[in-house]
């Protein structure tokens, strides 16, 4: 059996979305930014798509921006708070400690320019306290970024109650939407954000185009000088097909949300349930303030690339946060803030489902996990350290 | 096109030697768990042969191929042979590794290394330190020769 359960990776393109994509790049193939006709019927696309985007978010059509993805509008919102941030002496930046490294690697860049970073911390379930923001946040303040939902671990984050908080504090407050759009209800004004990065490839549409959205009135320089696409703010020919597709898929996507997402946390529940039965392993993140879709599990005595590379000769496809993984020295950022140690953190496995996964994929996939930690157990020095007590268990 | 080579994949999926010996005559452990990747490395002698040889490894998949494959170069061999056993020989049976794993088959040298030492330890046989230079190193990522 085949099971692909890496959908927080990438999500195979629905054929609503592929529809919609081969269409316009048939039929509508003008570039809207061209006076002929085939340009303004283009053109009425891309405007049609960002009034749709708009309508899911729960925002007005100008505040949405087309950009390659959730990395490119992660990167735009951070720097343009910055820069206005530091035209009025404001250079301090609240975020957290378990961003993806669309935000970290951007806020690092900004720190080594002199800004003041502070990444707050979260607890063992992998929420960040509001009071923590609360208390981190000041007048010498350009920005905050709090994840809507993190990636590897599924945590939802209290982004509403930070959203308030910056609004009372008068704080710019942007949060990186990426894993949970299409995927959670996701409401600009209930969030009080004023930046939200969307990716395409999250809810079955398209790589390579995403979404950002700004407020009117919040700062936006453009990251790439050229045409005056996306009002001046984003240059280069739109991408129509990707951005119909992926308005498409959207759409899809949210149409019947709260369905759905009960159908895959029941698949989630079932597979949570079969793995806590593995002997010395614990679930990462928050047993209910979680993705619908998201197992991640830490697995003592074993080491996720092995892990992986064995499931992968079962048929199903996952994902780990160990350093094998990711060819540097430490294993995930996430892991590690949630307090596993680095010879735990090692031993990660994230499955993430949508709804093309079923319960039979679901019973194939525990029984699969199940036999390989056993294997990789069965000639791991630690896990025999373990059992014959010369080392003491963690979990 | 895979990450690893079909020689690493074979290794990982069947490794070779793999088990603990009963009362060896020498044990050799390396790695850490906070890196991620530990090898423990059992040795039989009879005569100066190796005549028996089996690994354990707490790893990634080109971890658990080095030392399989380390395993299957040394079983059988006079110590010296298995003494000269470099990472890089144990990374050209494997068909090469990607760079970043290079580190894995470095492991594998020292775990062997680490076990003839043990031995010699244990029965008081002399031997020149200069001959185990690297399982007496630390352990660190990005070390071995490149490719």
């Amino acid at each position: 059996m085949k099971v692909y359960a890496d959908n927080a990776a990438t999500t195979k393109v629905r054929p609503e979305a592929l529809d919609a994509y081969v269409k316009t790049s048939q039929t509508l193939f003008g570039n809207p930014s061209s006076l002929h006709s085939e340009g303004q019927r283009a053109k009425e696309l891309l405007e049609d798509c960002r009034a749709r985007v708009a309508a899911v978010l729960g925002a007005d059509p100008r505040e949405i921006y087309f950009t390659s993805g959730g990395s490119e509008a992660d990167n735009q919102a951070i720097l343009s708070a910055a820069k206005s941030g530091a035209l009025k002496g404001k250079k301090k930046i609240v975020s957290t400690a378990i961003e993806h490294h669309a935000v970290l690697h951007t806020l690092e860049k900004l720190k080594k320019e002199g800004f003041e970073v502070v990444l707050l911390p979260v607890d063992g379930s992998g929420i960040v306290k509001v009071a923590d923001a609360e208390a981190a946040i000041d007048e010498n303040c350009c920005l905050v970024s709090v994840m809507t939902a993190n990636n590897e671990i599924g945590t939802i984050q209290p982004v509403e109650e930070i959203g308030a908080l910056c609004r009372a504090k008068k704080v710019p407050f942007h949060t990186d939407a990426v894993q949970a759009v299409g995927h959670l209800p996701v409401d600009v004004n209930k969030f009080g954000c004023d930046y939200l990065a969307l990716s395409g490839h999250k809810f079955e549409g398209p790589r390579g185009v995403g979404a950002l959205y700004c407020r009117r009135g919040a700062p936006l320089f453009n990251l790439v000088e050229g045409g005056a696409q996306e009002r001046g703010k984003r240059a280069g020919t739109e991408d129509l097909p990707a951005i119909a597709a992926m308005t498409v898929a959207l759409e899809l996507a949210v149409k019947n949300l709260p369905e759905t997402a009960k159908t895959v946390q029941t698949l989630r529940d079932f597979v949570i349930d079969g793995l806590s039965s593995i002997p010395h392993c614990a679930l990462n993140g928050d047993r209910e303030r979680r993705l619908a879709g998201n197992v991640s599990f830490c697995f003592e005595g074993v080491e996720g690339e092995a892990l992986l590379l064995y499931l992968d000769d079962l048929g199903v496809c996952a994902s780990s946060g160990s350093a094998c993984t990711s060819g540097s020295l430490d294993p995930s950022h996430v892991l590690l803030a949630i307090g596993r140690v680095h010879d735990v953190a090692h031993g990660s496995l994230r499955l993430t489902f949508n709804e093309n996964n079923t319960m039979e994929e679901m019973k194939y996939l525990v029984e699969a996990v199940k036999t390989v930690v056993s294997k990789v157990r069965s000639f791991s020095p630690v896990w025999r350290d373990l059992q014959t007590g010369k080392r003491q268990y963690i979990l | 096109m895979s990450l690893y080579s079909e020689k690493v994949m074979d290794h990982f999926r069947n490794p070779r030697n793999v088990g603990v010996i009963e009362n060896p005559d020498g044990v050799g452990e390396v790695g850490n768990a906070k890196c991620g990747d530990i090898m423990k490395m059992y040795i039989k002698v009879e005569n100066g042969i190796l005549v028996d040889v089996k690994f354990e490894t707490f790893g990634c998949g080109s971890a658990i191929a080095s030392s399989s494959m380390a395993t299957e170069m040394i079983k059988g061999k006079p110590l010296s042979e298995a003494l000269a056993l470099t990472n890089k020989a144990v990374t050209e049976a494997l068909g090469g590794l990607p760079a970043y794993k290079l580190h894995c088959s470095v492991l594998a040298e020292q775990a062997v290394q680490a076990a003839i030492l043990d031995y010699y330890k244990k029965n008081n046989i002399p031997y020149d330190p200069a001959d185990f230079k690297n399982a007496l190193e630390e352990h660190g990522h990005g070390d071995g020769d490149g490719e």
